[in-house]
């Protein structure tokens, strides 16, 4: 231990001589939990690296790189962009690994990638104590561990928030956003007998098929009080908190306080029926915001944290983090770029110029940027209780299972018990290996 | 046309029999056929040299990785352990596992892929035939406007799977045209039976020009005097599409059914990206392989890869035994000198009293 810890300190010095900017990286080893392996990588090397990551769709990526460049000319960063959509960028990271190739150095992953990266050892285990972790929101944290250790740093985070008329609530004589279901669709009969609102629907958020489905059950499930997998990683779905949750969706589908359409929903379509005004409350992620904001209903909306069963709901996470390729060189480069990439001034930067939920608490408290962005207190709830989506290493088969099964149950193929049911075996199956 | 007004004597002058020939002396077709078959030989060893390079780039692109993948096919996924919480290195050999799986546990989903493809083959492919036979019909036609028209009927075949999948989502949307149109909303992007409607309509919207265009190269080969011939002799204008336009244009027909059965068979990007992944009515094989894959299970992906590429390949030598689709093209040289020789003979045997007709 004794001299783990020197060589600890010792990369911890180096690093700081090197990256000159960060004051804050050689915390106390307290923040973990006496992560064995994480001490068995040494980070050597010293030259370019590539920063792997999805289209730089503001251009901001690119600029923290351009930065980072200027500062260290001999270790130049590379931006490699691949498409936009999630599963194309793990498709060509997992081809990446899968050939061992050193083409990709420093990889954006998706929050639920970890589990599944870790445990194929395509990215490196990290040494904990040279993030400052403690300066961040918990949960985002936790996204970036695997069986307690740390294998990616968070650089951006998101959490669902609900969207609603203010306007229509208001002329309903509604003063405070619903924090309960029931005290939603009450709200609605009420808002509903508006005759501004009378070809409305209450509430949508994404059914369809695919990863927006996990998300959504997920967050019915927690805010009902129940969990997907437990502290264990153990599949605990067929409880009745959890149908509770399912139940929600279901039987909000049956009394089309969701509309019969929004099985066919992705987070752009709840978006649009939203600003076409169909919608008086919608689930989704906050770049709805800016883009609401130059919409027809500009000004008539707001944001309040998901509602629940009993009180204000829980949130799935979002965002990115940064894990290192196993097989990449220059991997002290790397370390330095990843501190410098997740540091406190990227993050701002990024929630100035591209409006990414950060992983730092601070900057939530801004009053700078929350008279910018006036969501952001609203965020900040949504993602200090927040739970990340199950963290599993065969993800890719257990939200498959979950799209399953929960589909069949909105289209009333099942009932939610059966569903859920099914769910339970399914996932114990998949986590049994 | 040109071929039209060669006299029938000095039309073939390479057969044995043509008078005249530059030795002086009647040549006896045995002999001639052993000329023939050393010039073959030589050329033979030609075209074995130049096509050798041809070969080898063959074996490396497409028949070294069918092996890799068959090889690939016989191992399973990667375990975990559960001390470590890692997950082997090594892929366990399975032997025919993945293959008898499909007869146990990963049978439904197979078969219920391997049915929409099958599904979608056979219904894609027939209303495209009809539809475009008749587009070439249309195309071949001398009108006004005829370049617009075209023009018009070939953007779907040029504009890419992806593109036309996301065109259509739109168009099939919950507040969409198609709903519009039809006044009654239809949620067709929903798993469920209107999902393989859709993705037939897009698939067909988007293909039926590519057996137009082969179909119109064939009409554009058959001569107009053969319709003037049987309008002469009385036949109405179906009696001359069924009984002139049809039997001669089969053979490009026939290729271009084959080439569309051959891509529909592999159908993956239009239902991926109209409807989704993992929606159980539209699967194909294609997605079912790709999804295993995705999910890092390359075993089973490629067993699925394999099955898939045995259904198109016994498709694809049905349509040539059967039907008789030349794939070479009549006058290939890939061909082997038996079939050459065959379709050499038939050809003769065919367009000679066509010629002698029209010439006289």
């Amino acid at each position: 231990m004794q001299k783990i810890r020197t060589t600890r300190v010792l990369q911890c010095s180096a690093t700081l001589v090197a990256a000159g900017l960060l004051l804050t990286a050689c915390g106390s080893s307290g923040g973990s939990s006496s992560a064995a392996p994480a001490q068995n990588t040494s980070f050597k090397g010293r030259g370019p690296i590539t920063y792997v990551a999805g289209k730089d769709t503001t251009g901001t990526v690119q600029t923290i790189i351009n930065r980072w460049n200027k500062l260290h000319p001999k270790e130049k960063v590379t931006f490699i962009q691949l498409p936009t959509d999630a599963d194309s960028q793990r498709q060509q990271m997992i081809q990446n690994a899968e050939t061992k190739s050193d083409a990709y150095t420093v990889l954006a992953t998706d929050v639920v990638w970890t589990s599944e990266f870790a445990a194929h050892q395509w990215i490196e285990p990290l040494p904990a104590n040279q993030f400052p972790l403690r300066k961040m929101l918990q949960p985002v944290v936790e996204t970036a561990k695997y069986r307690g250790n740390l294998y990616a740093v968070p650089a951006s985070s998101n959490g669902g928030m609900l969207f609603y008329r203010s306007d229509l609530l208001k002329q309903a004589g509604i003063t405070q956003p619903p924090s309960t279901w029931a005290e939603m669709t009450a709200d609605c009969a009420k808002v509903e007998k508006l005759p501004e609102a009378k070809n409305m629907s209450c509430y949508a958020g994404q059914f369809q098929k695919y990863e927006g489905l996990t998300v959504n059950f997920a967050e019915a499930v927690n805010s009902a009080g129940g969990q997907i997998t437990d502290a264990n990683g153990k599949p605990d779905v067929d409880t009745p908190q959890a149908k509770k949750g399912l139940d929600f969706l279901v039987n909000s589908f049956k009394d089309k306080t969701i509309p019969k359409e929004a099985i066919t929903y992705q987070e752009e379509d709840g978006r649009q029926a939203f600003q076409a005004k169909k919608l008086v409350f919608l689930n989704n992620w906050p770049y709805v915001y800016a883009l609401a904001q130059k919409s027809e209903i500009a000004g008539k909306f707001a944001v309040a944290p998901l509602p629940g069963l009993n009180g204000p709901g829980t949130s799935s996470l979002g965002g990115s983090n940064l894990a290192l390729s196993s097989f990449a060189k220059n991997k002290a480069t790397a370390l330095d770029f990843m501190k410098f990439f997740s540091s406190e001034q990227s993050a701002s930067y990024f929630l100035k110029n591209a409006s990414l939920a950060p992983p730092y608490a601070d900057l939530y408290n801004d009053t700078a940027l929350d008279k910018q962005y006036p969501y952001l207190p609203v965020l900040k709830q949504s993602i200090t209780h927040a739970v990340p989506r199950p963290r599993v290493v065969q993800y890719g088969d257990v939200t498959s299972a979950i799209q399953q099964e929960v589909y069949a149950a909105l289209t009333g193929k099942k009932s939610s018990a059966q569903a859920l049911k099914d769910l339970q075996a399914d996932l114990q199956k998949l986590t049994a290996q | 046309m040109a071929d039209t007004k060669v006299p029938p004597g000095t039309a073939a002058p390479d057969s044995g029999s043509a008078p005249g020939s530059r030795t002086g002396r009647p040549s006896s077709p045995p002999k001639a056929g052993r000329t023939r078959a050393r010039a073959t030989a030589g050329t033979g060893r030609l075209a074995a040299l130049l096509v050798s390079p041809t070969l080898l780039v063959l074996t490396i692109v497409v028949i070294y990785p069918t092996i890799m993948a068959l090889n690939e096919s016989l191992y399973g996924p990667k375990g975990l352990d559960p001390k470590t919480g890692f997950i082997s290195n090594t892929e366990p050999f399975v032997g025919l596992r993945n293959y008898t799986d499909i007869f146990t546990q990963a049978g439904d989903r197979f078969w219920n892929a391997f049915w929409n493809t099958t599904l979608f083959t056979v219904v894609t492919v027939s209303l495209e035939t009809v539809i475009g036979v008749a587009m070439a019909l249309i195309m071949a036609k001398a009108f006004r406007g005829r370049a617009l028209v075209r023009a018009g009927i070939l953007v779907p075949w040029a504009i890419p799977t992806a593109i036309s999948g996301l065109l259509w989502r739109w168009i099939f949307n919950a507040d969409g045209i198609a709903n519009v149109l039809i006044g009654h909303q239809v949620l067709w992007t929903a798993d469920g039976f209107q999902a393989k409607i859709a993705v037939i309509i897009a698939e067909v919207w988007k293909t039926s020009p590519f057996i137009g265009l082969l179909v119109l190269a064939g009409l554009q080969v058959i001569p107009k005097e053969v319709y003037e011939a049987a309008r002469i002799d009385g036949a109405g204008a179906l009696a001359r599409f069924w009984r002139i336009t049809l039997p001669l244009v089969k053979p490009a027909l026939l290729v271009a059914v084959l080439f569309r059965c051959l891509d529909a068979l592999r159908m993956f990007d239009l239902p991926y990206i109209l409807i989704g992944a993992q929606k159980g009515s539209v699967e194909t094989l294609s997605m079912l392989a790709q999804n295993e894959a995705s999910n890092v299970r390359f075993g089973p992906a490629s067993a699925y890869a394999v099955l898939l590429f045995l259904y198109v390949f016994l498709i694809a030598l049905a349509f040539v035994r059967l039907l008789g689709a030349d794939l070479v093209g009549e006058a290939g040289d890939a061909g082997g000198a038996k079939r050459r020789r065959a379709a050499r003979g038939r050809r003769r045997a065919l367009p000679a009293p066509r010629r002698a007709e029209v010439t006289a």
